[in-house]
C-alpha cells in the first residue's frame, strides 16, 4: 500500500486514493507521424527495473494528474511534481542521483 | 495420563467453571483455560489427525505454533474448521469437533501404518497414479481430495459481522511481552503516539513462566507496573487480543483483533481488521522453541518443553506423571523444575550436550536429583496413540538403544528461532546466527518505506536477544530508536536490569542421534500437520530439489496451516546438512502475511449484503420498484429492463412496451445517461480532439451525435453533444460512461493540452431526465404546457430551456428511436415530481413507462448502433458505416492517427450490415457466420457474426445486426449462422435500418 | 532415466527411498549449443522439450537465474482453460489444455491434470451476451464450450450465492474440459524430460549480456562465462523488458504484480473452478483442500512480487457475496507475482529485430494455462521461423494495428 503526496493538493494519502497511468512524459504522436513513432508512442514501455517515472492521477482527491518519481524494484519514491511539464525537474533528478547514483531513464540520467 | 493439577495455574479464575463440548463429550474447565489447556486438564490429549498418513495427534505447543490441535467449532452460522485449540479462549458453551478422521477420532480407517507410509514419501504422488488416464480425474484424485483437506466446510451463511478500524501512531509495537511493553514504553516516554498490540489476552508474554527479575523484582511485578504505567500513558494505545497479521508497503500494518470469540454471546463485530499506518514499527515478536528430529516425535505426548511449562504454570495442567525432558540447552531444564516443583517425576533431563562446564541449571537439577544424561539422545519414542517409553541412546551414535526408561511425556527442545516473519513480510534481510543457531533479523537490512528508510526495528527475542536481560536492553534501544525514527525526541533513560541464571551455550542439534539410520530418520517428523519427515527432505535433496523453494514444494514441509513455524528451521538444517551446504546458504522460504491465518469476514469487513457495493439510483428507482421494474445492473446503477405487469412474463412486457411506445406514448428514465460540461474558450477546440465530428462549428441551440475513440483508434462512447453558448457545450455520454469519459476528459486536459482553457464537470446526478417518445409525445407536453415545443419552435436536433407543466426544464429533441422524442432534464430533486406528472397527463394519451430491452429493440428497428453491442473495444467506426460522423477536414482527433495503421483500413475488416432471418426467427445472440473450410488451425472460417438480434414486434419478425466480410457489398446474400443449440440459422443480408427509413416518424 | 511408477515406488521403498537418482542434472554449461532458452519456467522448459521432442533439437541449454520453476510457474493459481473468444488465442490456449490430458503420461510425470471444469459467471446482461458469443465462437473453433443457466451453475456449484443482492448469477459459460493443474510439477516434469533428453538445465546463471554480430545473435554472457548459441529464445515472464534490452530492443510490455491467496485447507466443498470478471475474483479448491483464489492487479509497475492488500479485500468481498461460507474460512497465505501486460493484453511469440532472437512473453494473468501450448508453438517458431499458432502474436501487431483482444467488453452502455 504505497503512500504518495499530491503535489497539486499537497495531500499525502495512500494509494487507494489515487489512480495510476503509467510511464510519464511519452510524446504524443498524431497524424503525420511514422509508423515508429507512433507505435513507440502508443506502445513502447521502459518498464525499468529501478528508477521510473510515472503518471498518477489523485482521483479521490483533488483529480488531478501528477507525475512521480519512484523506484519498481523497493518502491521508493523520490519526488512527485506537477504533470504540466515535459521532462522531470531538476530538483526531483538530483534527489535520485543522491540515492542511485549512476541512475538512468530514457536520456535521462 | 494428562490432568488438573491441585495447585498451580495463574490465568485460571478457579472460582468459575467452565462446561464445554468435545466429540460430544461434555467437559469441564475454568475460564482463563484455552481449549487446549481445557482438553488436556481431561486428559484429551489426542486431538485430531495428520493430513497425509492419518496418524494420531496431540498437541505440540501452547501458542500459535501449534501444528496438530484444529477443530471444528460452533454450529450453523457460527460454524468454523480448523480452529487452533492453543489459541482458542474456553468460555461456557464451547463446542468442538476433531478434524480429518472417519469415523472416528480414535478408530481412523484412513490411517496408513507404518509399512504403508513407506510406499508414500515425499512427492510419491508425482511419480504414481498416472494410468490408466482417466483414473486420476474419476478415481484417484476424489480419493485423495477427501483424504485431504483439514476441517468440514461451513454451510450455512454467517451470521457474525466484521469490521475495519483505521489507526494512525508514531509508533506501532507488536508483541506485548517485556520487551514490547518496555519498547512501548521508551517510545511513549518521547511524546510519540504509540499503539501497542499483543496476540493473546495476556501482557507479558513468556517471562512470567521463565522467570528472572528486573531491577531486583519479579519479573510478574514489571510487567504489571509497565501495563499500568502505559494504560495511564494518553499517547498510548493498548490492544490486547490483536495480533500483528501482516506488514505491507510503506509502512502498512495490519492488525487482526478477536473481539468476541472468547465471547460468542457479546454483542458487536467478532472481529475487527486495523489497518494501522505508523511512523516506525517495532516487531517484539518473540521467539518459537523447536522440537528435535528424533524417531516417533510425533507421538501424542510428546511436546514443547516450553509448552510442557505453560501448562503447568498458567493453567496448571500436567502433561504427564513421567515426563522425560530431551534438549540442546538450559532452557528446557526450566521444565523440569517446573514438573519437580508441582510434583511430577522427571525421569531423565536427556540433554544432547557432551558434560562440560556445569551451569546453575545443571547445578540445580543435580541438587534436586534430577538425573541428566549428557552426550545422550532419543533413539524412538515408544507408544501409539499415547507415549508410553523412549528408548534412550547416544547422541553420537546410529541410535543402539542403551536402555528404555517408562514415561508419558516427552518434552522437547531443539533451541529457539525468532518470530522473524513480520519483519520479513515487506522485504526485511535476515542473518544467520551461528552460536545461537537461529536467523534473526539483520538489523542493516529493514524493510524500507517510501522514503527508502528502514521502518521496522526488531526488539527483544524476535531481534535474536533471547535472555531477559539482552532483551530488555535492546527493546529499550528499540523503543528510542523508534522515537528517532518517527522525529520524536527519545527521554534518556536507562535500561532496567534483567537477572536470569546464566546459560551454558546451546548445540545445535537437527538430527537426534546425529547418525540416524533411515528406519530412524523415516520415523523422524519435520512438520506434523503435513507429515513431512527427515527422510523426505533429504530425498527431495537427493533427487535434486536442492533450492529450499524446490525442497519445500515437493515435500510439503511448512505449507500447512501452521506455515512452518516448527518445522521451518529444522527442514533447512536438515536439507543443508543432505546437500553438505551451511545452513545460510541454502536461505529460507519467503515469510508471507499473514502471520497467523485470519478470517476472510474480518477481510472483507462491513461491506457485504446490501453495502458491498452501493447501487447508484435515480430520483424515480423507488417508483420503478412499485410499478413492477425487473431489474438489470448497469455499470453501478440499476436500470429497469422492462415493468412486468401482473400475469405477463418478461417478454410479453417488452413486447408491449415497444409496441406502445411506436403506436402511443412511451416514457423512459434517462437520467443515467452522463451529462458533462465542457465550458470555456477553447471547449469546441477541445472536442473537435475528442470527438471523430466537428464539434467546435455546432451552432448553440443546436444538438449533434458524436463518436469518440481511443487514441488506440476503437469507439469507446458516443452520445448527443448540445451546444449551450459560446463557451459551453453539454456532452451526454452512455450509462457506464460517464466517469470514464469525465477521466478520459480530464486526462487529456491536464497532462496533453493543459494550456487549454477548458473545464469539465460531471452533472450527471444533477438532472433528471426523461425520454417522452412516440407519436403522442408533443401532446402530453402541451397538456402539461409551458414551453413550445412545437415542430417549428423546436426542431430535430434542437434544444431549449423552459418551462413544462411547471417544472423548469431543458428539452431535447433528439430520438434514439425514431420516434417523436423529446428527452426532458429537470433538476434531480424535480425527477419524481415530473415523472408523476407525465404519467398522469400522458394517461389519456396511453402513456407508459418503458425500460432498457424495449429500448434496445427501439433503437435496433432503427439501426442504431450501440456501444458495447456493435462494439467491443475493436471496432472503429469505419466498421460500423459511420465515416459520415468522421470529419474530414480536421487535422487531427484522439484516434486519427492510429485508424491509418494497415490493419485499420484493412478491406478484409467486417462491416456493419442488417440481418434477417429467412424464416423470421431470431438469430441466437452472439452467433458467428461460417464460411467456407477451416484455416490452418483447423479452427471454422467465420466470415462474420451477428453483434444485436431482437424479435421486433413492429416488424413481426427477428431482425439483427451484424458484422460481416465485405457486407455492405453482399446485400440480399444468405449467410449461415451454426448456433449452439444444433440448429443452422439462415439469414439475409440487409441494410441495417429496418423501420421508417426515411426518418418520417421523428420528423414531424 | 528411471521410469517412475508404483512399482518403482516399491521397489524403493523397500530400501527406504535411498536409491532415487536426480530428476534432473546438474551440469556446468557447455561453451556452445544449437539453442539456448533463457528461463527455466514452465515455458521455457515446454520449449525445449518440444525443440527436442518435435524437431529432434536437442543440443539445448535453459538457463535459468534462480531456480527452475521458480518465478510465475509456480505462484499461479493453476487455472487451465481454454474458452478464449479470438480464434489465435483459441487455438492457442486448445492446443495447450489438450498437451495438459496428456501431459502426465508423456513426460512419465504426474502433473494431477484435473478435468474438473470451469464457470464463468454471467452476472449482467452485458456478460450474458459476451458469454453466448464466446459460446458460439467455442463451437467453430472446437473448443467445448455451453453457455449454461443460472439452475446449472448452482448443481455444478453446490455452495454458490445465485442471489446475490447486487449481481446476481444469471448464467455461466461452462468449458467441462476446462480444470487444473499441480504447477509445480509442470516445470518439474518438462525438466527432467528436457534432462533426459540430454539438454542442459542450468540453474543459479544468470545472463548478463546477449552478444550479437551484425544484427545476428552469437550467444549469451552469463555469470557461468561465456556461452555460444545459433539461436536463442527468451521466456523470462516478469524480466521481458529487462532482458530484451539486453538484446537491444523494447517491448510494449508494463509489469505489475497480481495477487493471489489461499485459504486453509478444507473438505471437498467445491468441485469445479469458479471465475465471477464482473466482481474480480477467482476461485477453485486444490487437491489438498485450500480454496485457491486469484484476485487483481496493481496499477502501477512493479517488482517485488508483493502486493497492496486492498486488492485482496475486495477480491474476499466479492467472494463472500458470491459464496457466502467464505466469510467462515480463513486465509492462509498470500501473495503476489509479476506479470508482463501487453498493449492487447495477449501475448507475444515472435521473431525480434534481432536475427535468431525469439521472444516468448506478455502472458498477462494467463500465463500457466498456456505451458504446453505455448513451448510447443514457440518450438516451431524457433525452429521453422513461423507456424501457424505463432502467426498471429508476432510483435508487429501493434504496429499494424492488428489486435487481439479478448476483453469484448467496452464498457457498459445504455
Amino acid at each position: 500500500m504505497l503512500i504518495l503526496t499530491c503535489p497539486m493538493c499537497g495531500v499525502t494519502a495512500e494509494e487507494t486514493e489515487f489512480h495510476g497511468g503509467g510511464e510519464a512524459h511519452l510524446k504524443r504522436f498524431g497524424p503525420g507521424s511514422s509508423e515508429d513513432e507512433f507505435e513507440g508512442y502508443l506502445f513502447m514501455r521502459e518498464n525499468p527495473k529501478g528508477v521510473h517515472f510515472e503518471r498518477w492521477r489523485h482521483a479521490n482527491g483533488c483529480g488531478k494528474w501528477f507525475h512521480a518519481a519512484r523506484c519498481t524494484t523497493t518502491l521508493e519514491v523520490f519526488g512527485t511534481y506537477a504533470a504540466q511539464t515535459y521532462e522531470p525537474p531538476a530538483e526531483i533528478k538530483a534527489v535520485i542521483s543522491d540515492k542511485r547514483p549512476g541512475w538512468r531513464w530514457r536520456e535521462h540520467s | 495420563m494428562s490432568t488438573r493439577l491441585a495447585t498451580g495455574g495463574r490465568l485460571l479464575t478457579k472460582d468459575k467453571p467452565v462446561t464445554f463440548r468435545f466429540n460430544g463429550k461434555q467437559l469441564r474447565g475454568y475460564e482463563g483455560d484455552t481449549l487446549a489447556s481445557a482438553l488436556l486438564a481431561n486428559d484429551q490429549m489426542l486431538v485430531g489427525r495428520s493430513f497425509k498418513y492419518h496418524r494420531p495427534r496431540g498437541i505440540v505447543a501452547s501458542g500459535a505454533e501449534e501444528p496438530n490441535g484444529l477443530v471444528n467449532m460452533g454450529d450453523e452460522g457460527k460454524f468454523e474448521p480448523n480452529q487452533r485449540v492453543t489459541t482458542t479462549e474456553l468460555f461456557d458453551g464451547l463446542s468442538a469437533t476433531s478434524q480429518n478422521h472417519w469415523p472416528s477420532l480414535e478408530f481412523d480407517v484412513g490411517v496408513i501404518n507404518k509399512y504403508m507410509s513407506r510406499f508414500m514419501p515425499a512427492g510419491f504422488y508425482y511419480k504414481t497414479f498416472m494410468y490408466p488416464r482417466a483414473f486420476w480425474k474419476h478415481v484417484y484424485e476424489p480419493f485423495i481430495r477427501q483424504a485431504a483437506g483439514l476441517g468440514k466446510a461451513p454451510k450455512a451463511r454467517d451470521v457474525d459481522t466484521y469490521e475495519h478500524y483505521h489507526a494512525f501512531c508514531d509508533v506501532l509495537v507488536i508483541g506485548g511481552g517485556v520487551a514490547g511493553l518496555l519498547a512501548a514504553k521508551t517510545a511513549a516516554q518521547s511524546g510519540a503516539k504509540v499503539m501497542l498490540i499483543e496476540q493473546t489476552a495476556h501482557w507479558g508474554g513468556r517471562a512470567p513462566v521463565d522467570g528472572g527479575t528486573v531491577d531486583g523484582d519479579p519479573v510478574e511485578d514489571f510487567v504489571e507496573k509497565t501495563v499500568a504505567e502505559l494504560a495511564s500513558m494518553e499517547n498510548v494505545t493498548l490492544r490486547n487480543r490483536t495480533m500483528g497479521a501482516g506488514v505491507y508497503d510503506h509502512g502498512y500494518v495490519l492488525g487482526y483483533e478477536r473481539l468476541t470469540d472468547h465471547a460468542p454471546e457479546a454483542a458487536g463485530p467478532r472481529h475487527r481488521l486495523w489497518r494501522v499506518r505508523a511512523g516506525h514499527i517495532i516487531t517484539a515478536t518473540g521467539a518459537i522453541e523447536r522440537p528435535l528430529s528424533f524417531a516417533g516425535n510425533d507421538i501424542p505426548g510428546v511436546m514443547l518443553a516450553s509448552a510442557v511449562r505453560d501448562y503447568v504454570a498458567n493453567w496448571g495442567v500436567s502433561i504427564g506423571d513421567r515426563t522425560v525432558i530431551v534438549t540442546n540447552n538450559d532452557d528446557a531444564y526450566l521444565t523440569a523444575f517446573a514438573l519437580k516443583f508441582a510434583g511430577l517425576e522427571v525421569p531423565a533431563i536427556v540433554d544432547a550436550r557432551p558434560a562440560g562446564d556445569e551451569s546453575p541449571a545443571m547445578a540445580q537439577a543435580k541438587a534436586l536429583g534430577l538425573r541428566v544424561l549428557h552426550g545422550h539422545g532419543i533413539a524412538k519414542v515408544k507408544g501409539n496413540k499415547r507415549v508410553t517409553g523412549v528408548a534412550i541412546c547416544a547422541q553420537a551414535g546410529e541410535g543402539a538403544v542403551l536402555e528404555e526408561i517408562t514415561c508419558d511425556a516427552v518434552a522437547m527442545s531443539g533451541g529457539w528461532s525468532p518470530v522473524v516473519h513480520l519483519w520479513s513480510h515487506c522485504g526485511g534481510k535476515l542473518a544467520w546466527d551461528d552460536a545461537q543457531a537461529f536467523f534473526k533479523p539483520d538489523r542493516d537490512k529493514a524493510p524500507t518505506g517510501a522514503d527508502g528508510a528502514g521502518f521496522v526495528t526488531a526488539a527483544g527475542a524476535a531481534s535474536g536477544a533471547l535472555i531477559l536481560s539482552d532483551a530488555l536492553g535492546d527493546a529499550h534501544a528499540a523503543g528510542q530508536a523508534a522515537a528517532k525514527a518517527a522525529g520524536f525526541t527519545a527521554r534518556k533513560t536507562k535500561a532496567p536490569k534483567g537477572e536470569t541464571p546464566a546459560e551454558a551455550p546451546m548445540l545445535p542439534v537437527w538430527m537426534m542421534p546425529q547418525g540416524a539410520s533411515a528406519p530412524l530418520r523415516a520415523k523422524a517428523w519435520l512438520d506434523y500437520q503435513n507429515d513431512v519427515k527427515v527422510s523426505d527432505v533429504q530425498l527431495a535433496a537427493r533427487e535434486g530439489f536442492e533450492s529450499v523453494e524446490h525442497a519445500k514444494r515437493y515435500t510439503t514441509l511448512g505449507m500447512a496451516t501452521d506455515q512452518g513455524k516448527l518445522s521451518n528451521i529444522n527442514g533447512l538444517a536438515t536439507l543443508a546438512g543432505a546437500l553438505d551446504t551451511p545452513i545460510p546458504q541454502v536461505g529460507t522460504t519467503t515469510f508471507r502475511p499473514p502471520y497467523t491465518p485470519i478470517s476472510m469476514g474480518a477481510i472483507g469487513g462491513e461491506a457485504r449484503a446490501e453495502v458491498f457495493q452501493p447501487i447508484r439510483r435515480t430520483p424515480m428507482h423507488d417508483w420503478h420498484d412499485t410499478n413492477g421494474a425487473d431489474w438489470e445492473p448497469v455499470g453501478h446503477w440499476r436500470r429497469p429492463y422492462a415493468f412486468v405487469r401482473d400475469g405477463e412474463s418478461t417478454h410479453d412486457a417488452v413486447m408491449r412496451e415497444v409496441v406502445n411506445t411506436r403506436q402511443n406514448l412511451g416514457l423512459l428514465d434517462a437520467s443515467t445517461l452522463g451529462k458533462l460540461v465542457v465550458k470555456g474558450p477553447d471547449a469546441g477546440k477541445f472536442l473537435d480532439m475528442l470527438y471523430t465530428n466537428m464539434m467546435s462549428t455546432l451552432k448553440p441551440g443546436k444538438c449533434r451525435y458524436g463518436l469518440m475513440c481511443s487514441e488506440n483508434g476503437f469507439l469507446i462512447d458516443d452520445g448527443v453533444v448540445a451546444r449551450i453558448d459560446e463557451d459551453t457545450f453539454l456532452c451526454h455520454t452512455t450509462t457506464g460512461g460517464a466517469e470514464r469519459i469525465h477521466g478520459h476528459m480530464e486526462e487529456w486536459l491536464q497532462t496533453e493540452w493543459w494550456d487549454w482553457k477548458v473545464y469539465v464537470a460531471n452533472v450527471t446526478e444533477q438532472y433528471a431526465q426523461v425520454a417522452v417518445v412516440g407519436p403522442n409525445a408533443r401532446k402530453v407536453l402541451e397538456k402539461l404546457g409551458g414551453m413550445d415545443v412545437s415542430k417549428e419552435a423546436l426542431g430535430f436536433m434542437e434544444w431549449a430551456d423552459g418551462e413544462i407543466g411547471g417544472f423548469k426544464a431543458r428539452v431535447y429533441r433528439i430520438s434514439f428511436s425514431g420516434e417523436l422524442s423529446y428527452e426532458i432534464a429537470v433538476d434531480a430533486g424535480q425527477g419524481q415530481a415530473f415523472w408523476d406528472a407525465l404519467m398522469a397527463a400522458g394517461a389519456e394519451f396511453g402513456a407508459m413507462p418503458y425500460g432498457t430491452e424495449c429500448l434496445h429493440i427501439l433503437r435496433a428497428e432503427k439501426g442504431f448502433i450501440m456501444i458495447g453491442d456493435e462494439t467491443d473495444g475493436t471496432i472503429i467506426p469505419q466498421d460500423l458505416g459511420l465515416n459520415w460522423a468522421i470529419s474530414k477536414k480536421k487535422e487531427d482527433y484522439l484516434g486519427k492517427r492510429a485508424q491509418a495503421r494497415s490493419h485499420m483500413t484493412d478491406p478484409e475488416r467486417w462491416k456493419l450490415v442488417g440481418l434477417e432471418t429467412v424464416d423470421g426467427s431470431t438469430l441466437p445472440d452472439g452467433a458467428y457466420a461460417a464460411g467456407e473450410g477451416v484455416n490452418a488451425n483447423g479452427q471454422r472460417n467465420v466470415i462474420g457474426r451477428v453483434t444485436s438480434t431482437y424479435h421486433s414486434p413492429t416488424l413481426g419478425r427477428g431482425i439483427a445486426m451484424g458484422l460481416v466480410l465485405h457486407g455492405p457489398d453482399r446485400m440480399g446474400e444468405v449467410i449461415s449462422f451454426p448456433g449452439t443449440d444444433g440448429k443452422t440459422y439462415e439469414a439475409r443480408i440487409v441494410d441495417p435500418v429496418f423501420y421508417d427509413k426515411e426518418g418520417e416518424k421523428q420528423n414531424v | 532415466m528411471k521410469r517412475y511408477s508404483a512399482f518403482a515406488v516399491a521397489r524403493e521403498a523397500a530400501r527406504f527411498h535411498t536409491g532415487w537418482e536426480r530428476a534432473w542434472r546438474n551440469p556446468a554449461p557447455k561453451s556452445r549449443y544449437d539453442v539456448i532458452i533463457i528461463g527455466a519456467g514452465g515455458h521455457g522448459l515446454a520449449t525445449a522439450y518440444y525443440l527436442g521432442k518435435n524437431f529432434g533439437i536437442k543440443n539445448v541449454a535453459i538457463i535459468e537465474k534462480g531456480w527452475l520453476g521458480g518465478g510465475n510457474t509456480g505462484r499461479n493459481t493453476t487455472i487451465i482453460r481454454s474458452n478464449y473468444l479470438q480464434d489465435p488465442s483459441a487455438a492457442l490456449y486448445e492446443k495447450s489444455r489438450s498437451l495438459f490430458e496428456t501431459m502426465s503420461q508423456d513426460l512419465n510425470y504426474n502433473v494431477m491434470f484435473s478435468p474438473r471444469g470451469v464457470i464463468m459467471l454471467a452476472q449482467t446482461q452485458h456478460e450474458v451476451r459476451g458469454y453466448q458469443r464466446t459460446a458460439h465462437a467455442n463451437a467453430l473453433q472446437g473448443v467445448k464450450t455451453e453457455f449454461i443457466n443460472p439452475q446449472r451453475v448452482k448443481e455444478l456449484v453446490p455452495i454458490i450465492n445465485l442471489d446475490g443482492p447486487r449481481y446476481p448469477v444469471l448464467g455461466g459459460l461452462w468449458q467441462a474440459r476446462g480444470g487444473s493443474a499441480r504447477h509445480d510439477a509442470v516445470a518439474w516434469g518438462y525438466a527432467r524430460a528436457c534432462s533426459d533428453m540430454g539438454m542442459d538445465v542450468i540453474q543459479q546463471c544468470e545472463v548478463t549480456a546477449v552478444r550479437r554480430d551484425g544484427g545476428k545473435v552469437v550467444g549469451v554472457s552469463t555469470t557461468k562465462g561465456d556461452i555460444d548459441c545459433d539461436k536463442l529464445g527468451i521466456v523470462v515472464a516478469g524480466n521481458s523488458g529487462h532482458v530484451a534490452g539486453m538484446a537491444g530492443f523494447r517491448l510494449p510490455i508494463e509489469s505489475v504484480a497480481l495477487q493471489a491467496l489461499v485459504s486453509e485447507p478444507i473438505k471437498p466443498c467445491m468441485d469445479v473452478v469458479v471465475m465471477a470478471n464482473t466482481v474480480h475474483g477467482y476461485m477453485s479448491q486444490s487437491d489438498k483442500g485450500e480454496m485457491v483464489i486469484g484476485g487483481g492487479t496493481d496499477g502501477y509497475n512493479n517488482y517485488t512480487q508483493r502486493g497492496s492488500f486492498h486488492h485482496i479485500e475486495e477480491t474476499v468481498r466479492a467472494l463472500v457475496e458470491t459464496f457466502p461460507m467464505v466469510s467462515r474460512l480463513k486465509m492462509l497465505r498470500q501473495w503476489g507475482g509479476i506479470v508482463d501486460i501487453t498493449g492487447d493484453r495477449s501475448p507475444i511469440l515472435s521473431k525480434t529485430p534481432v536475427e535468431n532472437v525469439f521472444i516468448n512473453c506478455g502472458w498477462g494473468t494467463g500465463g500457466f494455462k498456456a505451458t504446453p501450448g505455448s513451448g510447443w508453438a514457440m518450438a516451431e517458431l524457433m525452429a521453422k521461423g513461423h507456424g501457424p499458432l505463432t502467426d498471429a502474436f508476432g510483435m508487429e501487431r501493434f504496429r499494424e494495428g492488428r489486435f487481439i483482444d479478448e476483453s469484448v467488453a467496452a464498457g457498459v452502455a445504455h
